[in-house]
């Protein structure tokens, strides 16, 4: 059971990922697009175990933080999706989470991780954009998130609850 | 698993309370260690610069990616043209008229301006060091844009080393220059583009031949455009002057290749130079087809364009 969640994790992530790159650049609004790796992070945070949910949170970091096109500094999404995921699953309450409640996550785990990410940025001297751009960035990445949280999060969640039935919330 | 096993026997005493408990605590440890590995990668990359111990990773994770943006850009294109379906005739005979209207500007210009004549001919003279250079282009497509959260502006395209591209190539599409290869995997390679604060391009005034260089702005609107700093602070470019590299043909950037127009100058007190606004010629926010420069008779798994315009 635990290695096909983790195959059934990872394709997801590798899925997210190559959407978040190859489809929604023709959709971005100022090149900002939605981070479905989070997405998916957070939907394994509020179903299933926080430690499983924590090291999917480092893996689909890794991935963004190594897969072309990127070419920051590697290890600033893993750091930003770890404590995205730490959030998550920390704020779950043990009943089936509301959808409002899913929401809320998945917006506060985008402001967090986009903003990590940014701050970490500043702090490496990796060039970054001013602040009014950093702050536009984030906001924009949040609605974005926030405005495709139905369509990812209810299948996905319902994907690692199956796949976990001893944890499942559902 | 086994950490919460022990759990077991109180469990049946406290149900809510303790699955809240192991629940919606999550373990510190887990957090600590991956917070650690982040920042141990972070370092590792920061300080190992160009020969970073994670480029085999880049490049591993390169390999296995490409081929899926690929096919998944191949996937999406079809549906990306269907606007321009939707275009009328008339609006096909209102483009035509407007461009036969700006084309015909265009040429009084040149042909009444002794001043643009003779910029035009350094023009000329440019372009053909470009083709005498010996260059071909390696065309490819965009496939994969890297995010605006991720602050580095990259793209993938899909053309690799079996393609003939490879480092520090340069990037060009029919309006001008685009950015430079980084790194190359078999079948992609990723392109910073000349808008990414990181970059710098040796930049040319086509009018005076003053040199300078051009930094990318950090964003893809073509109106934020780039930023130009002569290195004669004595010289003061013109508007509407075109911007060209005046690179090597061992560096980064071929020489001559069209950058932007300057559509703003001013002169900063502090340093002493004079900078500009560049305008680029090509427009980031819809890149597709681009061409890489490669040596002229480079060995391609594509029919390489050569610089009189023949097809190999």
């Amino acid at each position: 059971m635990t290695y096909l969640r983790w195959l059934a994790a990872f394709a997801a992530v590798v899925v997210a990922l190559v959407v978040q790159v190859s489809l929604f650049p023709h959709l971005a609004w100022h090149g900002i697009v939605p981070n479905l790796c989070l997405l998916v992070v957070v939907a394994a945070a509020l179903t299933v175990e926080a430690p499983f949910a924590l090291v999917l949170g480092f893996v689909a970091g890794l991935t963004l933080d190594l897969a072309p096109p990127a070419d920051h500094i590697a290890g600033r999404w893993a750091l930003a999706l770890t404590i995205a995921a730490f959030l998550a699953a920390r704020v779950r309450q043990d009943q089936k989470p509301t959808a409002m409640a899913v929401v809320g996550t998945v917006a506060a785990a985008s402001f967090v991780a986009t903003s990590l990410f940014a701050l970490t940025g500043v702090l490496l001297d990796d060039p970054s954009l001013s602040i009014a751009g950093l702050l536009e960035v984030v906001l924009v990445a949040v609605v974005w998130d926030v405005l495709l949280t139905p369509f990812v999060l209810p299948p996905l969640m319902r994907l690692f609850a199956r796949l976990s039935p001893q944890w499942a919330t559902a | 698993m086994g950490a919460f096993g022990g759990h077991d026997g109180r469990e049946r005493r406290w149900t809510g309370l303790d699955r809240l408990e192991s629940r919606n605590r999550p373990p510190r440890s887990v957090l600590v260690a991956l917070v650690l590995a982040s920042v141990t990668l972070i370092t590792l990359d920061v300080s190992g610069g160009g020969t970073s111990p994670l480029e085999p990773a880049r490049d591993a994770v390169g390999e296995a990616f490409g081929p899926a943006e690929s096919a998944a850009a191949a996937a999406v294109r079809p549906f990306t043209s269907v606007p321009a379906w939707f275009r009328s005739k008339n609006d096909l005979a209102d483009e035509v008229r407007d461009l036969e209207a700006s084309n015909a500007d265009l040429r009084g210009q040149v042909e009444l301006a002794g001043f643009d004549r003779n910029r035009l001919e350094q023009y000329d003279g440019l372009t053909t060091a470009a083709a005498d250079l010996g260059s071909a282009l390696v065309p490819a497509r965009v496939v994969a844009v890297g995010s605006r959260q991720s602050q580095s502006f990259t793209v993938t395209i899909d053309a690799g080393s079996a393609a003939g591209v490879g480092p520090d190539m340069t990037v060009v599409n029919n309006d001008g220059l685009v950015g430079r290869v980084l790194r190359v995997s078999r079948s992609t390679a990723t392109v910073l583009l000349i808008v990414d604060p990181d970059s710098t391009v040796g930049g040319r005034v086509g009018s005076s031949m003053e040199i300078g260089f051009v930094n990318g702005s950090g964003s893809l609107d073509q109106e934020a455009g780039l930023d130009l700093r002569l290195m004669d602070d004595a010289s003061v470019p013109a508007r509407d002057d075109t911007v060209v590299t005046w690179g090597s043909t061992t560096g980064p950037y071929a020489p001559g290749v069209p950058i932007g127009t300057i559509t703003e100058v001013y002169s900063s007190l502090r340093e002493a130079s004079q900078r500009a606004v560049v305008k680029p010629f090509v427009d980031f926010s819809a890149l597709d087809v681009v061409g890489v420069m490669v040596p002229s008779g480079s060995k391609s798994d594509r029919a390489l364009i050569e610089a009189d315009g023949t097809l190999k």
